[in-house]
């Protein structure tokens, strides 16, 4: 199948713009073949994941894109990377690997991307608005773009960001499309408390149920608050998006464009239902460490801690300070943006990570005994890439749990009565 | 068998069937071409060489470079088979076509030719 071109794409493709931007077209046409597309479309913006470091070939990559003249064409966005440039002598990287990782970010900088370094993009001030094209990738910021802000982006990944954004061009299909954005899968709550909804613990272990039942379709939940915050839906997102290829779910009568089943729903439709059986299961699942054990640090913010949950961390922790080692992941954005707070959070022991993650890069070190964190997604991915045993808990769960060294949960809300 | 090819090529292996999808990222370690996913069924397996039938990809899109890292470092599967399109995979296999020529072979098998894949058959793909 031939993908339809215009003018413009030939000229990229013709090496009118550089070596680079050839090259940057020529992925996104055979994406559109593969995706079998029928033309491309414009977007907005791009937001970068290329630029975390995974070894010699992305760095090849980009030098390829740079060395050839690439710029990007739209305003462009960088995911974490592997250093802390603000802290960096929290990061435990060699020095090769340092320097590589420092030189993939300075080319993606030098290709005009804007040095953000977070994962967390929709919590810049400039954000997509609703209904706008653009090319975001990190899986967690997708879900987050699609479901919550109502932009339409589909699952880019490492390569096609930077390639979308130096031409300024995606293939036209899948969340680009209203038919691609309609649910195919719909999941009720049904025996879920009221008070279990008040239980920030909820949302991660949603989330993880999300990704196992949906896969990598649509799905609209059933039964979630109106007045879901966007914290709450960023981390049934985040972990939707681990256990599952989650990219856009709908959120009945919370997101934006569900405010009823016959707005988002496809033609064909297959049911489901959550129950507090399943939640608790899936809870276990990701956490496999008991009620008081010995703990050995905490690590929370995948995806980037908001300064609403620096301030809630910030007052949690004044009161009960943390005796093992706690780790806060967050954009220098919302570090910038809560100010002085910072100083109270270091004060109170707690070590604030900025541009990179703990999950991704060597930060946590000297640790005895599982890792707790408020995180579907660190749970998730920590096991397999830091090797450790992991808790999940709520916020305040993890707070209180570092402050005596064991684990503590809430869990009245969530057994059977 | 074949429905359509998402990177051309030609390969031969025996088959790793998954049972799962697999996020490569986080998933498959690309210095030894292990799969390391804590919860997937077939943790410990080795890919390298192999023909690599899975369902789908799962999860991050970080999942192109580890790919595209284990064919620079010659441990990933002599090709891929899926059931459904997936343009992370694809994506990893071209931008080591392009940088190094080395080609992995990605295919999107019909449902029957998936299904008729056993564990251990050897494949061979030709254009």
């Amino acid at each position: 199948m031939t993908v339809e071109l215009e003018d413009q794409d030939r000229a990229l493709l013709d090496g009118e713009a550089g070596d680079g931007a050839a090259l940057a077209m020529r992925l996104v046409v055979r994406m559109a073949e593969v995706a079998r597309a029928p033309r491309l479309r414009d977007i907005t913006r791009a937001h970068i994941d290329s630029c975390l470091y995974h070894g010699q070939v992305g760095l090849d990559f980009a030098e390829r894109l740079l060395g050839g003249g690439a710029t990007v064409a739209v305003p462009a966005t960088l995911n974490v990377s592997s250093l802390d440039l603000l802290h960096p002598e929290l990061v435990r990287l060699d020095d090769e690997t340092r320097d590589r990782a420092k030189r993939l970010m300075d080319a993606y900088v030098a290709m005009g991307c804007r040095p953000t370094w977070t994962c967390a993009p929709y919590q810049l001030s400039d954000r997509p608005a609703f209904g706008e094209h653009v090319a975001w990738a990190e899986s967690n910021a997708i879900v987050f773009a699609n479901s919550v802000l109502g932009a339409r982006t589909n699952r880019y990944g490492d390569f096609i960001d930077i390639c979308a954004a130096v031409t300024g061009r995606v293939p036209d299909h899948g969340l680009h499309s209203d038919a691609g954005r309609r649910a195919t899968v719909l999941l009720r709550l049904e025996d879920v408390p009221d008070a279990l909804f008040d239980d920030e613990l909820l949302y991660p272990v949603l989330g993880h149920v999300l990704g196992r039942r949906a896969g990598s379709d649509v799905a609209v939940i059933d039964g979630l608050p109106h007045d879901t915050s966007e914290d709450r839906l960023k981390a049934i997102g985040a972990a939707a998006a681990s256990s599952g290829s989650v990219a856009l779910f709908h959120a009945m009568g919370v997101t934006p464009e569900a405010p009823n089943l016959e707005a988002v729903a496809g033609d064909r439709v297959r049911e489901g239902v959550i129950t507090r059986a399943d939640l608790r299961a899936a809870r276990d699942e990701l956490s496999r460490v008991p009620v008081g054990a010995e703990i050995g640090a905490v690590s929370v913010g995948t995806p980037h801690a908001s300064e609403e949950q620096l301030h809630r961390l910030s007052a949690l922790v004044l009161e009960s300070r943390p005796r093992v080692p706690f780790y806060v992941n967050t954009g220098r954005a919302q570090l910038a943006g809560v100010g002085v707070l910072a100083d109270d959070l270091a004060a109170a022991g707690v070590t604030i990570v900025t541009d990179t993650c703990t999950y991704i890069t060597p930060v946590l070190h000297g640790i005895d005994g599982p890792v707790m964190t408020d995180s579907g997604k660190w749970a998730w991915y920590a096991p397999s890439l830091l090797g450790f045993e992991v808790a999940l808990g709520s916020l305040e769960d993890c707070v209180r749990s570092a402050a005596t060294g064991v684990l503590i949960r809430d869990e009245r809300h969530w057994e059977e009565r | 068998m074949n429905e359509g090819w998402l990177v051309e090529g030609e390969a031969r292996g025996r088959a790793l069937v998954l049972e799962e999808p697999l996020s490569f990222w986080g998933g498959l370690d690309p210095t030894t071409g292990e799969i390391v996913e804590v919860s997937h069924p077939q943790r410990g397996e080795v890919v390298t060489g192999r023909v690599l039938v899975l369902p789908s990809g799962r999860g991050s899109s970080s999942s192109a470079t580890v790919l595209a890292e284990s064919i620079r470092l010659g441990t990933a599967p002599a090709a891929i088979g899926l059931s459904e399109p997936d343009e992370i995979i694809a994506m990893g296999a071209l931008v080591a076509a392009e940088l190094y020529g080395i080609v992995v072979p990605v295919i999107v098998f019909v449902q029957d030719g998936y299904a008729s894949i056993q564990e251990g058959d050897n494949v061979i793909l030709t254009p």
